[in-house]
């Protein structure tokens, strides 16, 4: 074998193990839920191959199926409207404050550190009977009982919101920090207000961040299942709690292949528009 | 918009995140029984029941062997295909990188069902295997990220250097590119370990009956209520998640400044 044979091959000797792990248990499982899909559930025993259409009827026509999907996206933008809301401010203030900006966003990262489950379950510290509001209003004396403050959709949401607001900050600070602050100046030297200035010189380039922070926030609260169980109530599971109830707990694993794969569908076409407008490199750009 | 109102509101997002946190870490030294307001002294008698509770320690236990493996594994294969990426000229580079940080893009719940599905039917049911086959797919776009990054700011020309002096490209690579690449090799090791540590969602699906990390063994403990115990095993996770990549974040620059001397 000559060198420069042996040069190209090197690459993908050193591609080879990550490319097959990711093949092996990622897409080759994938392929294998479509497939599995179209099985169908035994009543004992294992599941019957073939190619039925059931468990897809099911998922998509039956309402309950459909209004789940329906206010699981639904939480899933509100929570990525809030955090978009919240993080701005916070980004921008980072992005041009004078002191030591790297030392604020890693403050602001850290809670991004700390244990996801620990950090849900710490509202109800704060909201719960007898968590700090209500004890706190009860010694002011603003009621006499405590309130249930909690597990409805939007304790979900301010879960949601303190899980994912430190992807939105840094996506949006990243693109902050790269806009050359010269053309700030040059539109006000140019007579444009600090809010005009702002309005169209400094938020249209800061939209490629605000995209790839709503598209994470977005993508990862529509898929979460642990928030809703911790502080939703009852009639606030999302849509990755009935794959859980379908595969774990009912064992329909044709039925949990075909709803895993709807949501992968939904959140997939966001993927792809976003894809196609912005491409992968301004979301690597926020991750690493 | 004024920037002190900007600064303000700054604050507040700030207190926002940290408030909560800080809830936890107040509870967890609350005398009180019910562990919740109002707090009747400081104690550390949550932190002792938390060490003789047989098992939290088991969960603990196997959170760090799960983690240190997925650690070892995940950084072995993204620092490999880092490599390939940043230092060859590959066709289809794009869509390579694409499909290694394709699981960050798959919500995890399908990732989980569609692996421990697969598996099945290869007859590799919910065990420790499953777990860490996952836990390594959904770290590797992490480690690859983090080490590719600091990949492309390390200059080519003192590898090149290296290899007209005669190194072997193994030489090169242990001698030049190695030492260069540790404070990544390290960060990315640390964030896999942290995200396996952390991890739940997937965890649930993969692991076997009876088997629990520390977060789905706090998961069972709220189906009851939140007991002054997880405050305490709360207080822990933050003192180790935070003080660990502090710590290494200090080791990286202290091992950049001495090698960069």
């Amino acid at each position: 074998m000559s060198i420069e044979q042996r040069e190209a091959r090197q690459p993908w000797i050193l591609l080879s193990p990550a490319l097959a792990a990711i093949v092996m248990l990622l897409i080759v499982p994938l392929v294998f839920i479509v497939v599995y899909s179209f099985w169908l559930k035994s009543a004992a025993g294992a599941d019957t191959p073939g190619f039925f259409l059931d468990n897809w009827q099911e998922a998509l026509t039956d309402p309950f199926y459909r209004d789940i999907l329906l206010n699981t996206l639904k939480i899933a933008a509100i929570t990525t409207l809030v955090c978009a809301l919240l993080g701005y401010p916070a980004a921008f203030f980072i992005a041009r404050s004078q002191g030591n900006k790297v030392g604020l966003l890693v403050l602001l990262m850290l809670p991004f550190w700390i244990s996801y489950i620990i950090r849900t379950m710490s509202w109800i510290n704060i909201l719960g009977v007898s968590g700090a509001l209500n004890s706190a209003m009860i010694w002011l004396g603003i009621i006499n009982e405590p309130i249930q403050m909690l597990y409805n959709e939007t304790t979900v949401i301010l879960g949601l919101v303190h899980f994912l607001l430190p992807f939105m900050v840094l996506n949006i600070f990243v693109s902050l920090d790269g806009i050359d602050t010269n053309l700030e100046d040059a539109a006000s030297s140019l007579g444009a207000t600090r809010w005009q200035g702002f309005l169209q010189v400094t938020l249209p380039l800061s939209l490629p961040g605000l995209a790839a922070g709503g598209l994470l926030c977005f993508v990862l609260s529509a898929g979460t299942y642990i928030t809703p169980v911790i502080l939703g109530g009852p009639r606030d599971a999302m849509f990755a709690n009935l794959v859980y109830e379908a595969i774990i707990r009912q064992l329909n694993w044709p039925l949990g292949s075909a709803l895993s794969l709807l949501l992968l569908a939904v959140l997939g076409v966001l993927v792809i528009i976003y894809n196609r407008y912005l491409g992968m490199a301004q979301l690597a750009k926020g991750l690493g | 918009m004024g920037w002190r109102l900007i600064r303000f509101y700054t604050i507040l997002v700030y207190l926002f995140m940290f408030l909560p946190i800080a809830v936890v870490v107040l509870l967890s030294f609350n005398a009180n029984q019910f562990g919740s307001f109002p707090m009747t002294g400081l104690s550390t008698r949550w932190f002792e029941a938390l060490w003789n509770n047989e098992a939290i320690m088991r969960a603990f236990r196997t959170s760090i062997v799960l983690g240190l493996m997925t650690a070892a594994i995940s950084t072995v294969l993204g620092v490999l295909a880092s490599l390939a990426l940043v230092r060859y000229q590959i066709p289809g580079r794009n869509m390579i990188t694409t499909l290694l940080i394709a699981p960050i893009l798959v919500p995890e719940v399908v990732l989980a069902v569609a692996l421990l599905l697969f598996l099945n039917f290869l007859d590799i049911g919910k065990s420790f295997t499953l777990l860490l086959a996952g836990h390594v797919i959904f770290t590797l776009p992490f480690v690859i990220l983090v080490v590719q990054a600091r990949l492309i700011s390390i200059r080519r020309d003192v590898e090149e250097a290296a290899l007209s002096l005669g190194a072997s490209p193994m030489q090169t690579f242990l001698k030049i590119t190695l030492p260069q690449l540790m404070p990544a090799v390290a960060a990315g090791g640390l964030f896999a370990f942290t995200i396996s540590f952390d991890d739940i969602t997937g965890t649930l699906f993969w692991k076997p009956g009876g088997v629990e990390t520390v977060p789905t063994q706090i998961f069972s403990m709220l189906r009851n209520s939140i007991s002054p115990e997880i405050n305490a095993l709360g207080t822990v996770i933050i003192v180790l998640t935070v003080g660990l990549p502090l710590i290494g974040a200090a080791l990286a620059r202290r091992l950049a400044t001495k090698s960069g001397g």
